[in-house]
């Protein structure tokens, strides 16, 4: 029996039967999925890292902001109990509620100092990348002048700086100390010269491509061509990168506010919460067990989502 | 390669003038050395006007930062306030090698900081040494059992401590080893200070006060070096040389340490050489938890009070030492892998 019919026009190539089909290629995204499920460590971090969220923005609605800043002298450094389980601190705050809402703002202050360091590192990493000569070795001198003092020390010198009496800021019907601010934008400050060398590398290698060529060929602006052409094309690394560094600023949150140095009273963070508290590791140990313990584990889930996130997006990267 | 090396050193005297010129302007704003000069006692407002005058700090901060670079005897300044201009200047400035006096204790700033350096030396080369060792222990023996269920746990081990924050691993490790190990009547480990004021400074009291501190610096490096040195050994291992080596049947240590070590162990050197100075910087919480008199929390104390002098000499201390472990780092792989040739 001959087969009349034309060619199904949907079918991919004619003359095949469905079940004969290929299976249809995967998209990058599916690809990128693939790749990701199988880094068991990222999925583990992944989960982690929902979980804190949840605990921090989800307990919002079993403690109120009132009560993690309540004071209750006659409770000082009750060890936990069924109506403290986390305990009390110097002044009696339940460390339960202010684990809570310490975390929104530990969260928040990775998050921001992140976007800000994403805005200074790959608009300087750009320009230096694309336009090259002077300008590019004018801006990788800066780079490199900022790189020569260990991050620490600039941290601490620029939260000095900028911390002089800053009022509180009114946000969403709630007050938080200007500090917070103040570390969001040191943090950034110090952190983007790394992601600025990752851009400018990327940029230099992308931008010897042909469509790029091309593009500048038929007359496309430049902003267009870095903004919808390079930025596309080398948007890998500095995923992983700006994940990574949600990690790092949490930490050098909390290292700068463990120094007395970072947000002050009576805004709670995981990092001012271990401020003093190695004065009490005899007496007190779930003064700082608790804050330290979700900063580690926070950290620890970021790092591996990154790790993760460079075999998906990046696989020709190669993680140390 | 000479003329490579003084390339390197004189583009790093811009470098250097501009951070310090950038360091000295923020430090001027940090806040007012004066208030805590008195002690408890608030300073009377003619004292203060008095001493700004005498230690220069009345004059705008570019003037200031001038004295601080060149020093200011060939000028004269006005110091009983009649507007006069009559004491002639003492400072030879940092160029001629004179850091200031400390505004907080008046010593010189280079007396101030050489009692701390070596503390903070001992800490920082003992933890280096620990550092290489380990690193390179763990990463080789992971390299040699791939995917073994050793080298699986110490990944994720590694892992674990890469992410834990510093202050974290100390304030764990104090009530453990120093809280719990005194409460179970184990011998315990001190937490503060370098040795027991009754016992006196000897050597022993030292080491012994110094395992938790070198502890706690180490780890997160011997967690990063030894991930690194796992990937270069399992690159180098695949190469054909050690397949050759394999081939006219040489001893397995000798494949691994002499063929396959010595050439993954280029890019390491480089990334120790680099990350050298920056352990003082880690060492700012360590010092700080853990009381040890070091350059750390000389930093801390002195940027609290706003002493400009003290704090601009540690910072260009470690500057300078960032710039020089930079060439040297190059200098070495140049020399380690003769394929690479500066000009």
């Amino acid at each position: 029996m001959v087969d009349t019919t034309a060619p199904h026009p949907t079918s991919g190539i004619a003359g095949l039967r469905p079940d004969e089909l290929e299976t249809p290629p995967l998209s990058l995204g599916q690809l990128t999925w693939r790749r990701f499920r199988q880094h068991k460590m990222a999925i583990f971090g992944s989960i982690t890292l929902l979980l804190i969220i949840l605990y921090a923005f989800g307990g919002m609605l079993v403690f109120s902001e009132a009560e993690s800043n309540a004071v209750e002298t006659g409770a000082r450094l009750q060890a936990p109990t069924r109506q403290h389980p986390f305990g009390t601190d110097t002044i009696g705050r339940d460390i339960l509620a202010r684990t809570i809402y310490g975390g929104q703002i530990s969260i928040l202050i990775g998050l921001t100092a992140m976007l800000v360091e994403l805005i200074i590192g790959v608009t300087v990493g750009a320009v230096a990348g694309y336009f090259g000569g002077k300008l590019d070795s004018l801006l990788m001198r800066f780079t490199e002048a900022v790189l020569v003092i260990p991050q620490i020390f600039l941290l601490l010198v620029m939260a000095k700086y900028f911390a002089q009496s800053i009022p509180n800021v009114r946000f969403l019907g709630r007050t938080f100390s200007g500090s917070v601010l103040v570390i969001i934008f040191v943090i950034g400050l110090t952190t983007w010269p790394y992601l600025a060398r990752i851009v400018r590398a990327q940029f230099l290698s992308v931008k010897e491509n042909d469509y790029i060529l091309a593009a500048r060929a038929v007359g496309t602006p430049t902003w267009e061509i870095i903004v919808r052409h390079i930025l596309p094309n080398s948007i890998a690394p500095i995923i992983v990168s700006a994940t990574l560094s949600v990690a790092a600023a949490i930490t050098l949150e909390a290292y700068i506010s463990f120094l007395g140095l970072g947000v002050r009273p009576p805004t709670a963070t995981w990092g001012n919460m271990l401020e003093g508290a190695y004065n009490y590791v005899e007496s007190a140990w779930w003064l700082w067990f608790f804050p330290g313990l979700l900063i580690a584990l926070t950290v620890l889930s970021i790092n591996f989502l990154g790790d993760g996130l460079r075999d998906a997006i990046d696989p020709h990267s190669r993680a140390v | 390669m000479t003329r490579y090396i003084l390339r390197r050193l004189l583009q790093a005297i811009p470098l250097l003038f501009v951070i310090s010129l950038v360091l000295f302007i923020l430090m001027q704003n940090m806040g007012d050395p004066l208030a805590t000069m008195g002690g408890r006692k608030v300073t009377r407002s003619e004292d203060r006007i008095r001493l700004a005058r005498q230690l220069g700090l009345d004059k705008p901060v570019i003037v200031q930062y001038l004295y601080w670079l060149v020093g200011n005897d060939w000028t004269k300044t006005d110091l009983d306030g009649d507007g006069v201009a009559e004491t002639a200047g003492v400072r030879k400035g940092v160029l001629r090698g004179d850091w200031g006096v400390s505004l907080v204790n008046r010593k010189p700033v280079t007396q101030v900081i050489g009692e701390r350096l070596p503390n903070t030396l001992l800490l920082m080369l003992t933890a280096e040494a620990i550092i290489i060792l380990f690193a390179l222990l763990i990463g080789i023996y992971s390299a040699l059992h791939q995917y073994s269920s050793m080298d699986n746990a110490l990944t994720a081990v590694t892992f674990f401590f890469y992410s834990m924050p510093v202050f974290f691993f100390a304030l764990l490790a104090m009530y453990i080893f120093a809280v719990n190990f005194r409460k179970w009547g184990l011998p315990y480990l001190p937490t503060v200070g370098m040795f027991e004021p009754a016992a006196g400074k000897t050597s022993a009291q030292v080491i012994w006060h110094m395992v938790l501190p070198v502890a706690t610096l180490s780890f997160g490096f011997i967690a990063g070096y030894s991930r690194y040195i796992r990937s270069t050994m399992l690159e180098a291992m695949g190469q054909d040389y050690i397949r050759t080596a394999r081939a006219k049947g040489l001893p397995q240590p000798e494949v691994v340490y002499v063929h396959a070590l010595k050439n993954a162990s280029l890019p390491i050197v480089t990334i120790i050489a680099l990350d050298l100075p920056f352990l003082l910087g880690g060492a700012i919480v360590t010092e700080r938890i853990f009381g040890w008199p070091g350059m750390g929390r000389l930093f801390l104390d002195h940027v609290s009070r706003s002493d400009t002098p003290v704090v601009m000499g540690i910072l260009m201390m470690i500057a300078f030492a960032v710039i020089i472990f930079q060439i040297l780092a190059d200098v070495t792989y140049a020399w380690l892998d003769p394929r690479i040739r500066y000009t």
